[in-house]
């Protein structure tokens, strides 16, 4: 166990390449290239250590055994909580939800805040550039409830237009629900902002943080924010794991969301009562293992540091932005001025998935299609896009082997 | 003539041309080659009822029964998967319904195309598999209902 952590004063991507055993491997005969970050990042060894240790040494259910292995592993457990509320800054521990991941974060409020204070008429706004995660949990509770869904429009940058947020804003925007960074343009959204003007109407405030956690100094507290879900797994940890960050006032006020153990304080036939915060909202034998696990996982980023890692990203993305631009028919989707490592791009009369499938045969792996985004999608008028998604243990060279891959396989569809 | 020769025969010829190719670069080149020499389906068979699902491209395919045999025609918007359609249609075409049905196309595994066929919704080659099976039952349960 590291008592406090040491962060390093710059960062070297070489030792931090050798944290991560998968990106020894070859792809197609190829040293692996990994560009799918935004989708999910590779795991550090620490992180597959502790999941390994766990169910070696002391696997047992937490909070009610009484025995050694029990309280080890409810410690470890509770010990995820602490470090997940001094990585976004919350005030207390309490307001800490473990959840499956993001999607699962925004549904839980979609079902139990929402369904106790959306009425009809009411309006949810969303932005253009949501992915499906942060659009249908909304659109079927308006279905429900018969509010109202409204979007905010994005210029052709990729960026959100300011001016007419504040517009759709009324008394009657009861909920404002926005990612923070966006997963197929890249673009960084100005939370605090939109979080400022949301609070002057009334209207409490979601930040999809899916994306954001990994590259952003999160200060939930700062922003002001009401509701921030992210996951485990876009952040070095282990997937099917994530954090639902409310403040107290609401998760205290809010009805229960699943219904079983752990959430309960006593239950007799007549009458339940249910949990303190957090365990509200936490029914059934959590997802233990992989709650330990994102421990090591946070760690991994403390250590790195958080300010090392996005100077490294942004270099990455702004030398990757250079050269792409250099590729004739290349056209790059999302140009916003603020941006997180992650570049989309189409070529001209060429399909996304062929380029995909001929960049996997050289060893690169970048994600190709619609990102969850079709909404955005249409409104670039194009179905898909080749995304390269950058992490702290991507290179330079590796940038320059992802341009040479472009070129032979413009040449080979061609 | 196509129909004369079976299924098999087919998919042991397309493996034996896939095993001239020593490199992954080749194999694609040759299949891009295919795709972009796939006759274009016309545009009145592009319409959503035609479509075979699949995430990332579109696929169309249609199918006609003519003197026992199924003819398939399809197309996609991506240039890798008209390649491998190009072969399925050069297996599949022309053969009668049970053949079809019974038909284990081998031969994705034997060039190393399996990938394609994974559940990654990526592509709909998988599904365009199924669909043409499908085309080949309702054929054949067409048949025994008349029969």
């Amino acid at each position: 166990m590291i008592a406090s952590a040491t962060i390093q004063k710059s960062l070297d991507v070489y030792s931090i390449r050798r944290q991560f055993p998968v990106l020894d491997r070859e792809v197609k005969g190829k040293p692996l290239i990994y560009f799918d970050n935004a989708a999910t990042s590779q795991k550090p060894q620490s992180v597959i250590d502790a999941l390994v240790n766990y169910y070696t040494n002391y696997n047992a259910n937490v909070h009610r055994g009484i025995h050694t292995l029990a309280e080890e592993a409810t410690l470890a457990f509770e010990a995820t909580r602490d470090a997940a509320q001094q990585f976004i800054h919350a005030a207390s521990r309490e307001e800490i939800i473990f959840t499956r991941g993001t999607t699962e974060g925004i549904n839980l409020v979609a079902y139990t805040w929402g369904r106790q204070n959306i009425k009809a008429a009411d309006e949810i706004i969303i932005s253009t550039m949501e992915h499906h995660s942060n659009i249908v949990p909304w659109q079927i509770l308006c279905e429900e409830k018969g509010a109202v869904l409204k979007v905010i429009p994005i210029n052709d940058e990729g960026e959100l237009l300011f001016d007419a947020y504040k517009k759709l804003l009324s008394q009657k925007t009861k909920l404002v629900s926005v990612v923070h960074v966006s997963n197929a343009l890249g673009t960084i959204n100005p939370a605090k902002q939109i979080i400022d003007a949301a609070h002057k109407t009334g209207a409490v405030v979601l930040i999809d943080g899916a994306q954001s956690a990994v590259h952003l100094d999160i200060n939930v507290q700062q922003m002001d924010c009401d509701f921030f879900a992210f996951s485990s797994h876009k952040l070095y940890g282990p997937t099917g794991m994530g954090v639902l960050y409310g403040k107290k006032h609401f998760l205290e006020a809010m009805p229960v969301f699943h219904g079983g153990g752990e959430m309960i304080k006593e239950v007799s036939f007549e009458k339940t009562t249910y949990n303190d915060l957090p365990y509200k909202y936490e029914a059934g034998t959590p997802n233990i293992a992989d709650a330990i696990a994102f421990k090591s996982a946070l760690d991994f980023i403390n250590e790195t540091g958080k300010d090392n890692i996005r100077k490294h990203e942004e270099e990455l993305l702004h030398y990757a932005t250079k050269q792409l631009q250099q590729i004739p028919g290349l056209k790059i989707i999302g140009t916003a001025k603020e941006k997180a490592s992650v570049v989309s791009f189409v070529i001209d009369n060429l399909h996304p998935q062929d380029i995909g499938i001929l960049l996997d045969n050289r060893g690169i792996a970048v994600r190709t299609g619609h990102h969850c985004a079709q909404p955005l999608m249409h409104r670039f008028g194009i179905t898909g896009t080749v995304r390269a998604s950058f992490a702290v243990y991507n290179t330079k060279e590796e940038i320059d082997e992802l341009i040479a891959g472009l070129q032979k396989t413009i040449k080979m569809l061609s | 003539m196509k129909g004369q020769r079976t299924i098999e025969e087919i998919e042991k010829e397309i493996a034996e041309e896939f095993s001239l190719f020593d490199s992954w670069d080749d194999k694609y080149e040759y299949i891009i080659d295919l795709g972009k020499k796939l006759p274009p389906l016309e545009d009145q068979y592009k319409m959503d009822e035609n479509r075979v699902r699949g995430c990332q491209s579109i696929v169309w395919l249609v199918a006609d029964y003519r003197d026992g045999k199924i003819l398939y025609k399809a197309e996609s918007d991506a240039v890798i998967v008209k390649g491998l359609i190009s072969m399925l249609i050069r297996v599949l075409s022309g053969q009668s319904p049970d053949d079809i049905i019974q038909a284990k196309l081998n031969f994705i595994q034997q060039i190393g195309m399996t990938t394609h066929l994974a559940q990654t919704r990526s592509n709909g080659l998988l599904a365009m598999v199924k669909q043409m099976k499908n085309f080949a039952l309702a054929y054949k349960i067409k048949n025994t209902a008349k029969a």
